[in-house]
């Protein structure tokens, strides 16, 4: 396990925070314009944008589905997001994290509504500074909103973890790398319901139990401002 | 039909097989079954069967661990396994089966990688754990992580002569002290059931995967599947994983 650094000093994060505290959070749809839906959304600086085209005709036909829509996402990082360049293009690690985003926004919606069709959604990491695929979540989700498309309810996301000792949430790149553990959490914040669940490191289940209550209360934080953004959005309609 | 039976008979608490929610079906392990490999095991969980080889070779360090050996997972599900494996570059599936039995073996720390240094910043060992799908009649992942920690077990660091490494002939055994085993959990209804069959896994939507360590300290989490779950769901299922991983433990040598 890699502990080099202290990562907290005086009860305090290297940059300022307390243990339960979420870094600087910022949303807004409509980014993309020529998408059906868009949403901008940052964790300090971490820095997400999503979009979603759709429900629209999949082609090529045989990948239709008779009875129910088919939901793609794709996870992508920009070269330029993280210290060393990224090369362009998937790697394994955003296979998986584009797999497991589409697996967390599912249960949010009514793909059966819309046989034979397809909903893409589209995540950009313009900025990678710890819990890329959690802000890419809530990027996502909002997108899916402002594209109008029904959703049961929105998906919220955060990270937490385990860093010198103490736990804590939204954990910054930095922290990431050098965490005793760290956990990706999504759920559907009215339902209660977890859609997301990842995390590695080594935790008693004691602190499993406490970290997951910590991720659900910082969650329903994120709820809060996503559902802030949206009815922001129909404002000028009044 | 074969789908609503599965799910008829879950509904009343029983199983296809007719075993109990809890119970794994039959495990049989092999160790060194390939003498090409460092390390090999096969794994046999009920019908599903799969093959772990591990190569060992020269690699150089990352810059931040100049002095760490490297562990490298990579998952074929070959065409032959099943009717719906395609041959071609690793799919979504395969990709996040050997990061998660990756996940397992790093995050456990259950091989010491700082004594896998030959020359500091230069020349490490890497580890390769490469898993071969045979058959695929369901609970890939536990059987996989199971295959491949098995494999570890019986790996053999080979010697070296002038910087050249002497395949067949070995210095000692790959440095592994702990045990992480997989236990992927479904939720059926209002109940738990583990080592799902094929049929099962295609009709149950929310799994766990969890990876136990000696210790009982869980060192990684998966959620998957299309269905969502609650926190109580989730507290039970670690219960359940923590318990079943000593069993499975036991059945290593």
């Amino acid at each position: 396990m890699k502990t080099r650094e202290k990562l907290i000093v005086d009860g305090k994060r290297l940059d300022g925070r307390l243990p339960e505290q979420l870094r600087t959070i910022e949303m807004k749809t409509g980014v993309v314009t020529r998408a059906n839906g868009s949403a901008l959304m940052k964790f300090g600086n971490t820095i997400a944008i999503a979009s979603v085209h759709g429900p629209r005709a999949l082609f090529p036909r045989h990948l239709q589905e008779s009875e129910t829509c088919l939901l793609r996402c794709r996870y992508n990082m920009a070269p330029f997001s993280v210290d060393e360049r990224k090369s362009p293009g998937p790697d394994r690690r955003s296979v998986e994290l584009s797999k497991v985003i589409r697996l967390a926004l599912e249960p949010t919606l009514f793909l059966e509504d819309f046989p034979r069709a397809t909903i893409d959604v589209y995540v950009e990491i313009l900025q990678a500074d710890g819990s890329t695929r959690v802000a890419g979540i809530n990027a996502a989700s909002l997108a899916l909103a402002d594209a109008g498309i029904p959703m049961r309810d929105l998906v919220a996301a955060c990270s937490v973890g385990k860093i010198s000792g103490t736990l804590v949430v939204d954990l910054t790149a930095d922290e990431d790398n050098n965490s005793e553990a760290d956990l990706a959490f999504a759920m559907l914040p009215s339902k209660k319901k977890i859609t997301l669940l990842q995390m590695d490191g080594i935790l008693t289940k004691e602190e499993l139990n406490k970290l997951l209550k910590l991720a659900k209360d910082s969650c329903e934080k994120v709820y809060e401002t996503q559902k802030k953004v949206l009815k922001e959005k129909y404002k000028r309609v009044e | 039909m074969e789908e609503l039976y599965t799910l008829e008979l879950i509904e009343k608490g029983k199983r296809v097989d007719k075993r109990r929610f809890d119970e794994f079906r039959k495990v049989e392990i092999k160790e060194g079954i390939i003498k090409k490999a460092e390390g090999s095991a096969s794994v046999r969980i009920g019908e599903t069967e799969v093959t772990a080889g591990v190569k060992l070779d020269f690699g150089k360090p990352f810059p931040d661990s100049p002095e760490e050996g490297m562990l490298i997972v990579n998952a074929e599900f070959t065409p032959l396994a099943s009717p719906d494996f395609e041959s071609g570059p690793p799919g979504e599936d395969a990709v996040e089966l050997a990061r998660i039995v990756d996940r397992g073996i790093r995050e456990s720390n259950c091989i010491e990688l700082e004594k896998l240094c030959i020359a500091p910043a230069e020349k490490v060992w890497s580890v390769f754990v490469d898993i071969h799908i045979i058959n695929h009649q369901g609970n890939l992942l536990d059987a996989s992580a199971l295959a491949s920690l098995v494999a570890l077990l019986n790996t053999k660091i080979p010697k070296l002569e002038d910087d050249k490494i002497l395949r067949g002939e070995f210095e000692r055994n790959l440095p592994v002290v702990f045990k992480p085993i997989n236990i992927t959990v479904c939720k059926a209804g209002n109940s738990l059931l583990v080592d799902p069959s094929f049929e099962e896994e295609k009709i149950l939507g929310a799994k766990l995967s969890v990876c136990v360590r000696d210790d009982d300290r869980v060192c990684a989490l998966q959620k998957q599947g299309n269905k969502e779950l609650s926190l109580e769901d989730i507290e039970k299922m670690i219960d359940v994983a923590i318990e079943k991983s000593k069993e499975i433990r036991s059945l290593i040598r």
